[in-house]
């Protein structure tokens, strides 16, 4: 199950704490296609998270309009599901209960317990079933997070820097994890991440956001073969190339000394 | 260097030829074995003395007929006090054998050895102090066996008074903690009645519960249920005010991640917004309680017709001081046990806290 995503001339806005316009996002245009593994790259305040939110529908735009198989996108709906960056876990629920709260909220639980085994097993915390979130490591809790929200069986997994709080380790295991489930499901998958490692390792489509005010500043193809290498020729040499343009971007007129 | 080399070796040599040590401490059977006798020698010394010390003032030890299962047997306070002092013992030899089989509770029960036994002391000393010679002030010190006198001359009658108020505090509290929660969610959920109702809390709320006694045995119907809504003023501010600080407390995080899985507005409350405010809950009903004992114990002595409070002023009017002592005793046993259910309730329904918070 999937969907397409469109989103057209999106402005946002916001009124910082003095009072004065900030502006997140400008005239945004994106097309996602269905199942497609896109991420949104780039430094901080570039507003990906904010369009991710938008997409979400936690957030609405003051200009623009974002659709979902050209239906458009009011607020937040179960179809789309959500991956917070850390600490979203409710932390008076079991794992089992953690994972299973998707069904229980939509009265779905009943006719639907064995799959929260399935989907246990699935994220592989078989054996952790009644441990609480603080008793896990970061990886298990986001894997649990993961679970959460693939059990509501969404047409698109929307992932807010999922992995930006793990360890390089914990995190190469957990990319992985996460490929083998879009190969399983064929959800569309939208990640934040300023990771271009894991942005090149997961994406179809990589798209670069620059900050002040935010905007798409290039989509880039990733036609390498899948499983990809990490050190791979066709890897290092499109990492080199977006970092390259990530200097363009950033590049200002820097003051010279002589001494 | 070289020099301390050799050391560590021949050290290590030594040990490695001893036999592996018998630690001395909670973990070795015979030592706990012993320090279940301390607990208890103390309350043995009690007895002995109780026993075999003369009775060198002028105290009365009548003898009551007490019926036990159609038979009337004739005890005098002493057979009372001993007979308390022979339960003790029996209790505290029970759990600490029952200890034996865990590591955390040997451990716990070896670290309270000495108290318990000083605690045996003490009631020998007081007894002596007390009972056999008088040398405190009377009436207002007797000794343990005359405190015991109270229950056995009032024994139905302080039941009646116990019950009595274990009624009143069972439904004042019960109905404050339901009132409490319930404002509480309110306020914490809906920002209008924030607005209307907190700032009323905040200020009603500092103004202690008795001090709306006059108003409440004017205008309500009869004098349990004027102290059943002092109990429930008291009890409702404090648990409203904690309830309403825990739902705002809340992380915007679990409201967004809950609304994406499917949750409504109503699921928000009951499967978020309460859940994450239970600490603070618990938090709040525990203070309550203590006020609620205040405030208890305050109402009966200002005009209840029966109950613990009520028996002690009572008493006093005849200069009772053992009787007084007695109820005190009752009331120190009841609320530490209503202290106890209330914590035993807060430890399971906050078992996911377990490790997180600092003890």
């Amino acid at each position: 199950m999937s969907s397409s995503i469109a989103i057209s001339g999106v402005d946002r806005i916001y009124t910082d704490t003095d009072g004065r316009a900030v502006q997140a996002l400008k005239s945004v245009d994106l097309d996602i296609k269905s199942g497609e593994f896109i991420s949104l790259i780039g430094p901080s305040g570039c507003g990906k998270t904010t369009l991710l939110r938008l997409i979400a529908g936690l957030d609405r735009p003051q200009n623009g309009q974002l659709s979902i198989d050209g239906k458009k996108i009011t607020g937040v709906d179960p179809e789309r599901g959500y991956v917070f960056q850390q600490g979203s876990l409710f932390p008076w629920l079991d794992i089992e209960h953690n994972i299973a709260y998707g069904l229980r909220a939509r009265g779905k639980l009943k006719n639907s317990r064995k799959k929260v085994g399935e989907y246990i097993s699935m994220v592989g915390l078989e054996g952790f079933e009644k441990s609480y979130p603080h008793q896990i490591s970061g990886g298990m809790a986001q894997r649990v997070a993961i679970a959460r929200a693939l059990i509501n069986d969404p047409k698109a997994l929307l992932l807010d820097e999922p992995m930006g709080a793990l360890d390089s380790f914990t995190r190469a295991d957990l990319q992985d994890k996460l490929l083998e489930l879009w190969k399983e499901k064929g959800t569309t998958m939208i990640l934040v991440t300023h990771d271009i490692d894991e942005a090149i390792y997961l994406s179809d489509r990589i798209v670069i956001m620059t900050p002040r005010p935010g905007k798409i500043s290039r989509v880039i193809d990733v036609d390498l073969p899948r499983p990809r290498h990490r050190g791979g020729v066709g890897f290092l040499a499109m990492r080199k190339s977006i970092l390259e343009l990530f200097e363009l971007a950033q590049a200002q007129p820097q003051p010279e000394y002589v001494i | 260097m070289s020099t301390a080399t050799v050391k560590l070796s021949s050290a290590v040599k030594e040990n490695s030829s001893d036999r592996p040590k018998t630690v001395w401490d909670y973990k070795n059977n015979t030592f706990l074995l012993l320090k279940i006798l301390f607990t208890v020698s103390g309350f043995i010394i009690a007895i002995i003395v109780n026993i075999f010390f003369p009775q060198k003032a002028a105290v009365e030890l009548k003898n009551y007929g007490v019926s036990i299962a159609s038979a009337v047997i004739g005890l005098t306070i002493n057979d009372v006090y001993r007979a308390i002092l022979v339960g003790l013992i029996a209790i505290y030899a029970f759990s600490g054998i029952r200890s034996f089989a865990d590591t955390s509770d040997r451990k716990r029960y070896c670290k309270n050895a000495a108290f318990r036994f000083a605690l045996g002391i003490a009631l020998a000393i007081w007894d002596i102090g007390g009972t056999k010679l008088q040398v405190f002030a009377q009436p207002f010190f007797p000794g343990p066996a005359q405190v015991c006198e109270a229950y056995l001359a009032d024994g139905k009658y302080i039941v009646q008074n116990m019950l009595y108020s274990l009624r009143l505090y069972g439904a004042g509290f019960s109905c404050g903690v339901l009132l409490g929660v319930g404002t509480g969610i309110l306020i914490g959920w809906f920002p209008k009645v924030y607005y209307w109702v907190f700032p009323v809390l905040k200020i009603t709320g500092v103004v202690p519960a008795v001090a709306w006694m006059p108003f409440a045995l004017t205008l309500l119907p009869n004098s349990f249920t004027a102290a059943v809504f002092l109990i429930v003023i008291c009890a409702w501010f404090q648990i409203a005010f904690l309830t309403a600080q825990g739902i705002q407390s809340t992380p915007k995080q679990n409201y967004e991640a809950a609304r994406i899985l499917g949750s409504s507005t109503p699921d928000l409350i009951f499967h978020v917004a309460i859940p994450h405010a239970m600490p603070d809950i618990f938090t709040g009903i525990s203070s309550a309680n203590a006020m609620a004992f205040t405030t208890l114990v305050m109402s009966e002595m200002l005009g209840q017709p029966g109950g613990l409070g009520y028996y002690i002023n009572q008493s006093k009017v005849w200069s009772a001081y053992y009787k007084v002592l007695a109820a005190i005793v009752i009331m120190a046993v009841l609320f530490s046990l209503i202290n106890h259910i209330i914590g035993r309730i807060k430890k399971h329904t906050l078992r996911w806290q377990e490790g997180v918070v600092k003890k």
